[in-house]
């Protein structure tokens, strides 16, 4: 145990975790990270292609190494960071890419080969054969090279989104975000204070320093304490902002239950936040970088800030006997905090010449570590003095190279950031409106400095939203802070810049030597920085050695783009509740109640849920139920629901002119109690869509459209009233939810709609497409004389909330006539054998002439698409029309998604003659038909062709016939 | 993104449908091939600002004709459409 006094654990209680098996203890407050650590674990993963053994590295989410597969079963994580996980008991943890075990791993054997690994090595070597990619180099490498696995299993959990609404966020809450939340709470902004960590204080929790003469970890606790009773402030730790979007929103997720074994019942495991918010201020401190030299990886080198925090905060030391590498002073104050709790310090290894030295430590001024030993763990260092060399024995190292402001949000909006030279970093610049650096982030280093930049960020943002925001700074450390930038230390072996792909020296200077000198060309080369770190701290160190190489400065040099997420999402919070039965919501039509009682087989035709066929007793296969639909239908009558397709009421005096523009025939002389089949086009001059619009006043039209146009068809007439026309009398308003409506189609419909309908349906009364308001036992009803099915044919609609009683009415009055209720399925069939176009033929790239409506087009007015579907190509003598199919041999059975040849003509493209939209079993004929578009069609009648499906293998002879394969000339529809 | 809808407020811009250039306000009424062809394909796409269509479909059901740029996302004003259409002479 290497347990320090202090620190900021609770050491009443013992929590009980596994890593690998084994049994391990830690305290509320742990991390996974710190609690091993603490029990003298420093071999935590193995490295991403050399498999070499590594420890932990960081104390942040930064982490390169220490990542693991946390939790079993749904709740398997892989790639968790040791660093940030919260221990909870009964957690098991799992060491990642390593086989048998992470002690020993076959695969460790890379590292020996390692010549042959430098990048570019996949791009060079597994080049050929070529279908040798897919198959047997990617499963290869994959299996090599890995991380942790995804489980199979589902996630147990749910996970919400929500959203925030602020005057303030602040972003981080270290020594600047308290303040700025603080300063602003206290003038009563509305803040939001989200933190990534579970304990807010950021480096002051870190550090052994005091603000406002208390321990600065205490003063942190303090100010938590008054925000959480400000009324306006909302503190949100355990929530990482991870993308900064246009205009103020702010993407965020909160760990809702990331430290708890599972969720407690009615908790999700994370919340997705959008975060409003005008003013923001990013107070995401800083990470300190590492020095590139010779074996700089082994288990047990560490970021100096890293020390120090296990040190100060966790109580741990991760060595009984230290050395600091250090080319900046916070190595300098790292190595004094760990001397002040006890903490065998052998050395101070400065890269920087002459100043001051550290009292009471051994301070080698203008030295350099220039290699480890140690296979599975850190044992000693070689240290360089001008020449002179020395190996000291040690089993941690803290490296310094000093610290890059955290400022990947402020450049997610691709501004590049400014070089500062006093810091030897790049200081955020430009950012999106709305959004400033403070404390760290902005190149704050020392303590009063955030706290001053976070107060004066805060009385800026109420200052502009007119309030005053006094403040008085926390007596606080402010020592400047001084570096002698050093990246790199010269070496013959390996020195690694990112720890996480296994980015060396070497390969920044291979990808140098090839050309690849650009930092985005750098990046792809090598994958530095793309791994799920995102290079948060080796990054600069790379650029560094490419500017080191090329001559020109870091700054000329630069910085590969930022993006979101900061850290890594997961997909489950991204989706939310979005999944399975809930992916998206279902509308039900007013008789899914009765279809479902009745066991109907339901299908999605967009949100809605429509019944697809009805099957019976003693029916297996849902071509008995659907054949059984369409023959009683064309024998007596059948009852569909047709609620779904779009209506558009319509009204105005200009209505009717309305209409002849936005249709390409007319309906401005369309007669009063009439319908007309309309045909919409597109600009262009394709099909948009179709439907019947029916005239049921002077000034009053109502529209349909298909099911799935019903939402685009009301927006394009929209579009075309306010952006085209507006100063038309039209109006208009979708009422696709407001009706019920059903079709009642077959010889004996009008009888049974004459036993609802109170008023004469005669032939007479309301005859071939007419339309009538009408009553059902009093109720208001609407009924439309149109046909879909080729039969005598009726649609009636009321009031949606009636709708249930209709279909149970309509039922009940159809048992004298042995009604069935049909489904989409033999909607389907009954309107291909009557030859409607529906959505296969509506497909967006055909014209009316295609389809065999040419003459539907008026050329007499100008309405939308008319002109260019004038267009010369459009209207070719030879082009595809629409014609009906049927298999010569009426045993063959065509398939769906077959293409027309001629007979003797080879199946390539060249001769393709045109393609099947769609076919159906007609239970009436006895045999597939089918509907097409065909090159010259409408001169093709009678002629032979093949039916060519050459995925499902099917060669078939079929003749070219009328669209109409029932009631040609119309007579049923009209009884 | 925030659109500033000028009867409703600042309103998200998932609440929108966007169509594209305003310039599709100027349909050439009448016009002949060559006309429509040029109003419906030759499109400016300026890096910078542009004037936009956008339909407040879970909303009002407003079009609106948004000042947008587009290297930056900064919307500069928003205006409805039919006011906009008005102002270059249309009518019926």
């Amino acid at each position: 145990m290497t347990r320090i006094a202090g620190g900021l654990i609770d050491r009443n209680t013992t929590l009980n975790f596994t890593f690998d098996g084994k049994g391990y203890t830690a305290h509320p407050g742990d991390t996974l990270a710190s609690a091993l650590l603490a029990a003298d674990v420093r071999l935590m993963g193995r490295s991403f292609k050399y498999h070499r053994p590594r420890g932990v590295m960081t104390a942040g989410s930064e982490e390169p190494n220490a990542l693991m597969q946390v939790r079993t079963g749904g709740r398997q994580e892989p790639n968790t960071r040791a660093t940030v996980a919260e221990v909870y008991d009964g957690l098991e943890a799992q060491s990642q890419n390593r086989w048998p075990s992470l002690a020993f791993d076959a695969l460790g054997i890379n590292d020996r080969f390692h010549s042959f690994f430098a990048a570019g090595f996949y791009y060079k070597t597994f080049m050929w054969p070529r279908k040798f990619w897919e198959a047997v180099y990617e499963p290869i490498i994959r299996r090599a090279a890995g991380l942790g696995r995804l489980t199979r299993e589902a996630d147990p959990d749910a996970y919400d989104k929500g959203f925030l609404h602020a005057d303030l966020l602040v972003i981080g809450a270290g020594p600047a975000g308290l303040m700025a939340a603080l300063t602003a709470g206290r003038a009563g902004l509305r803040v939001i204070l989200a933190d990534e960590d579970f304990l807010a204080g950021g480096r002051l929790n870190a550090e052994a320093g005091s603000v406002a003469d208390q321990g600065s970890a205490d003063w942190a606790r303090a100010t938590v304490a008054e925000l959480a009773a400000l009324p306006t402030v909302r503190l949100m730790s355990r929530t990482t902002v991870f993308g900064v979007f246009d205009h103020g929103i702010y993407g965020a997720v909160e760990r809702v239950s990331d430290h708890l074994a599972a969720p407690v019942a009615g908790q999700v495991r994370q919340t997705l936040w959008r975060i409003y918010a005008p003013h923001a201020v990013m107070a995401t401190g800083a990470i300190e970088r590492p020095i590139a030299f010779d074996n700089n990886d082994r288990p047990g080198v560490m970021l100096a800030g890293a020390l120090r925090a296990y040190a100060n905060r966790w109580a741990v030391v991760p060595g009984q006997r230290v050395a600091i590498f250090t080319n900046n002073d916070s190595g300098l104050a790292s190595a004094l905090d760990l001397q002040a709790k006890g903490v065998d310090v052998v050395a101070v290894i400065d890269s920087r010449e002459g100043g001051e030295l550290l009292p009471g430590i051994r301070h080698l001024r203008g030295a350099h570590v220039v290699d480890t030993s140690g296979r599975l763990g850190l044992t000693g260092i070689t240290i360089d003095m001008k020449g002179r060399r020395e190996t000291l024995a040690v089993d941690a190292l803290g490296v310094s190279g000093g610290w890059n402001p955290n400022l990947g949000l402020m450049q997610q909006h691709r501004a590049r950031p400014d070089w500062n030279d006093q810091i030897a970093a790049f200081t955020p610049a430009r950012g999106p409106k709305g959004l400033m650096a403070v404390g760290a982030a902005a190149g704050e280093f020392s303590t009063l400095g955030a706290l001053r930049s976070g107060a004066e960020a805060a009385r800026a943002v109420a200052e502009a939203l007119g309030r005053q925001a006094p403040y008085a700074l926390p007596k606080a450390e402010d020592q400047a802070y001084r570096i002698a930038p050093l990246w790199a230390v010269p070496g013959a072996s390996r020195a690694w810049v990112d720890q996480q792909n296994d980015v060396t020296v070497k390969d920044v200077k291979l990808s140098h030597q090839e050309a690849f000198t650009d930092v985005e060309h750098l990046k792809r080369y090598t994958t530095l920085g793309m791994a799920t770190d995102q290079g948060k701290t080796g990054n600069l160190l790379g650029a560094a050695v490419m500017a080191e190489l090329t001559g020109q400065s870091i700054e000329a040099t630069g910085q590969t783009t930022y993006r979101p997420p900061f850290t890594p999402v997961s997909l489950g919070v991204l989706g939310g509740r979005s999944q399975g039965r809930d992916f998206k919501p279902f509308r039900h039509t007013p008789s899914h109640h009765w279809a479902a009682e009745q066991g109907a087989v339901f299908v999605e035709v967009g949100m809605w849920l429509r019944t697809q066929w009805l099957p019976r007793k003693g029916e297996t296969e849902w071509r008995q139920s659907v054949d059984r639909e369409v023959l009683a239908t064309r024998k007596s009558v059948g009852i569909c629901d047709v609620t779904t397709l779009g209506k558009i009421d319509i009204q105005g005096t200009d209505a009717g002119a309305f209409l002849d523009r936005v249709y390409a025939n007319t309906f401005s002389t369309l007669a009063v109690g009439k319908c007309r089949y309309g045909l919409m086009l597109r600009e262009d001059g394709m099909v948009f869509d179709d439907g019947t619009t029916a005239r049921l006043g002077p000034h009053e039209y109502v529209m349909t459209t298909t099911t799935a146009n019903a939402v685009t068809v009301f927006r394009h007439l929209e579009y075309c009233r306010q952006c085209l026309w507006p100063d038309m009398d039209v109006q208009i308003i979708s009422t696709t939810e407001a009706w019920a409506q059903y079709s009642v189609a077959g010889p004996n419909a009008r009888k049974l709609l004459a036993r609802l309908v109170d008023q004469d349906i005669s032939d007479a009364a309301l005859p071939y497409m007419g339309c009538a308001e009408v009553t059902i036992g009093g109720l208001r009803a609407r009924i439309f004389r149109i046909s879909f099915s080729g039969e005598l044919a009726y649609e009636i609609a009321v009031p949606a909330r009636y709708g249930d009683g209709l279909i149970r009415a309509l039922v009940a009055a159809g048992e004298a006539f042995d009604a069935v209720v049909y489904g989409t399925e033999a909607l389907g069939v009954m309107r291909v054998e009557k030859g409607h176009v529906a959505g296969n033929e509506l497909n967006g790239t055909s014209t009316a002439l295609n389809m065999g409506l040419g003459k539907m087009v008026s050329r007499k007015k100008d309405a939308i698409g008319v002109t260019l579907s004038g267009r010369e190509a459009l209207l070719a003598e030879d082009g595809l029309r629409l014609v009906g199919v049927k298999p010569v041999n009426p045993a063959d059975a065509m398939k769906a998604g077959s293409h027309f040849l001629k007979q003797g003509a080879a199946a390539v493209a060249e001769n393709d003659d045109g393609w099947l939209t769609s076919l159906v079993w007609s239970p009436h004929l006895g045999h597939y038909i089918a509907l097409g578009y065909l090159r010259d069609g409408a001169k093709r009648m009678g002629e032979k062709i093949r039916v060519v499906n050459l995925l499902a293998g099917t060669d078939i002879l079929a003749e070219i016939v009328s669209p109409h394969f029932i009631d040609p000339e119309g007579e049923r529809l009209r009884g | 993104m925030l659109i500033p809808h000028p009867l409703l407020g600042l309103r998200d811009a998932q609440e929108f449908v966007y169509m594209g250039d305003a310039a599709l306000i100027g349909r050439p009424d009448g016009g002949d091939i060559a006309t429509l062809h040029n109003y419906l394909y030759l499109r400016d796409n300026p890096a910078g600002e542009h004037r936009e269509l956008w339909y407040h479909e879970q909303g009002d059901r407003s079009w609106l004709v948004v000042t947008r740029n587009t290297a930056t996302h900064e919307i500069l004003g928003a205006e409805l459409a039919r006011d906009v259409a008005r102002a270059k002479g249309r009518s019926k």
